[in-house]
């Protein structure tokens, strides 16, 4: 059978999940292709959907079936050279792919995490409290999203002082280019390549500060038996999605919250409470939108078959926002229980990085409670749009300090 | 139905149905369950859903992996010989666990 007989099992959808129109505002098209079925197919770029949390989470899980190797962005490495080397982790499947992941695991431990805590709670409230004070209309984007991260996240990698704007156009290339080849990959590809460069010299053996993380994951590698270009490409998945998602992560809970005053209220009223607002900010508006995988055999998902090298368009977001699993889901509410999300994926593939953006987020959140009083739009946001991301351009604001 | 039963640090029970094959975090964390916080949702990266297994429970278990055992090397309260993640323990028979005095 081929894979169009095959299709017409699944409902056939005609929805473009990497226009401008369905980036700006994915939310209604969420909701078509959830209601649509279990599985549905993507018309115009012949491929599988799944937009259920249920169905999400059962293609996150059963890695063998849908598998990394053959990329997480529509390309299919069987068939098309990926444009860069794939990555030792996001893009492996086991036992390659377990491999690589223990080196970092053990590294990047939960301890570690604690013991940078008290930083980079100060890093955030010096910087929230400056700009508070600032009074006036500030960008929430330019002014706290993306300054916070560069602040904390370099220097615990250990990356040169020069040359670290060159993060944010690199990720933002390489979560453009897991979309079709449209205007975002053409032209993230021109941008970012002037970053490449920087990015591949800072990953090399040698290159990091001797006391940092990159370092210590090159020697860990090192021991483990990889090769110098293999520990380069480890530190490189870092340099990769370590900067663009907490970016978009901490400026999506901005506008979360200006936008839902009584929410931000509550945050001051407890900021304990900003853990679970930033948890919540990933379920409500998810950085990282969509994953894909690739069938490995024939099978099925909720009585749909799915050929052998099937892609599947796994939407994140839409799962996080699906009313079977979560009541209320287009409010936003800090104090629902927000685990179970899969706005950090799932599985052997969970997010790696996660409990350093939850660290992250975290200690901005109790900045932003310590030291603001109120936080309101000062005009429309801006959206930035990626092929894989949700996040701001530019987000005005007016903050009244503490 | 396999049960699971929680025991919370100040003594009080709970006794849980468990479909088979759900893990023991699950069964807390869908039935509301205070004491087991599962940051990550189930794949051995918080360690904060730390339990101590009760005695005559520890046998049946499966083998702890290498993550699971670094993992059990940061949890908040102290880990013990019986300490286990909950998320890595799939509920095959009855079972029983004493939560600790923090996960976080
Ligand atoms: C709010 C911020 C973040 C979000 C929403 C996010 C989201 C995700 C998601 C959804 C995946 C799963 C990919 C898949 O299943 O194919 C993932 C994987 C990954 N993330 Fe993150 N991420 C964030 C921050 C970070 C940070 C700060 C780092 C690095 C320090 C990082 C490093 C990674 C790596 C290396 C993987 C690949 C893991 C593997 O394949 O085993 N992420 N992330």
């Amino acid at each position: 059978m081929t894979a169009e007989t095959l299709a017409t099992n699944a409902p056939v959808l005609d929805l473009d999940p990497f226009s401008d129109d369905f980036l700006t505002d994915p939310y209604d098209a969420h909701e078509q292709m959830r209601e649509a079925g279990p599985v549905f197919w993507l018309e115009r770029y012949g491929v599988y959907g799944v937009a259920r949390h249920d169905e999400v989470s059962r293609v996150l899980t059963d890695h063998e079936t849908f598998v990394s190797s053959r990329g997480v962005g529509i390309s299919d490495f069987a068939k098309e050279k990926p444009w860069r080397p794939p990555s030792l982790l996001l893009e492996a499947d086991p036992p390659q792919h377990t491999k690589a992941r223990q080196v970092v695991t053990k590294i990047l431990t939960v301890k570690l995490l604690r013991s940078l805590k008290d930083g980079f709670q100060a890093h955030a409230d010096e910087l929230v409290a400056r700009v508070a004070a600032q009074g006036g209309v500030i960008d929430g984007v330019h002014d706290l999203a993306e300054p916070y991260p560069l602040a904390v996240f370099p220097d615990f990698i250990g990356l040169a002082k020069d040359g670290r704007e060159n993060l944010l156009p690199y990720g933002s290339m390489v979560f453009n280019t897991f979309g079709p080849r449209n205007g975002h990959f053409e032209r993230a590809l021109e941008r970012g390549a002037a970053a490449q460069g920087w990015i591949m010299e800072q990953c090399r053996p040698g290159s990091p500060a001797s006391e940092g993380l990159g370092a210590q994951i090159h020697a860990a590698a090192a021991q483990a038996g990889f090769n110098e270009e293999d520990q380069a490409k480890l530190l490189r998945s870092f340099l990769s999605a370590g900067v663009d998602t907490t970016v978009h992560g901490i400026g999506n809970a901005l506008q979360c919250l200006a936008e839902n005053p009584e929410q931000f209220a509550a945050l001051r009223d407890d900021p304990s409470l900003a853990r679970a607002a930033f948890e919540e900010t990933v379920r409500y508006s998810s950085p990282v939108q969509t994953f894909f995988r690739t069938t490995s055999k024939d099978t099925e998902v909720s009585g749909v078959a799915l050929p052998e090298g099937s892609k599947v368009l796994m939407f994140l977001a839409a799962a996080n926002r699906d009313p079977r699993q979560w009541e209320s889901p287009a409010a936003f509410d800090i104090q629902r229980k927000a685990a179970g999300h899969v706005g950090f994926g799932f599985g052997i593939h969970a997010c790696l990085g996660q409990m350093l953006a939850r660290l992250e987020g975290e200690c901005f959140l109790t900045a932003l409670a310590r030291h603001v009083s109120r936080i309101e739009l000062a005009g429309q946001p801006k959206q930035q749009l990626n092929n894989t991301l949700r996040g701001l351009d530019s987000l005005p604001l007016h903050l009244t300090a503490a | 139905m396999p049960k699971v039963t929680f025991i919370q640090p100040d003594g009080l029970q709970n006794v849980l149905d468990a479909e088979a094959e759900t893990s023991v975090m699950r069964v807390a964390v869908s039935n509301g369950l205070p004491g087991i916080v599962a940051e990550c949702g189930g794949s051995a990266m918080c360690a904060t859903c730390h339990v101590y297994i009760e005695d005559g429970y520890l046998d049946g278990l499966p083998e702890m992996s290498e993550v699971e055992d670094e993992m059990l090397d940061c949890t908040a309260s102290e880990r013990c010989a019986n300490s286990r993640l909950s998320c890595q323990l799939p509920v095959v028979s009855d079972l029983a666990v004493r939560l600790p005095d923090a996960q976080v």
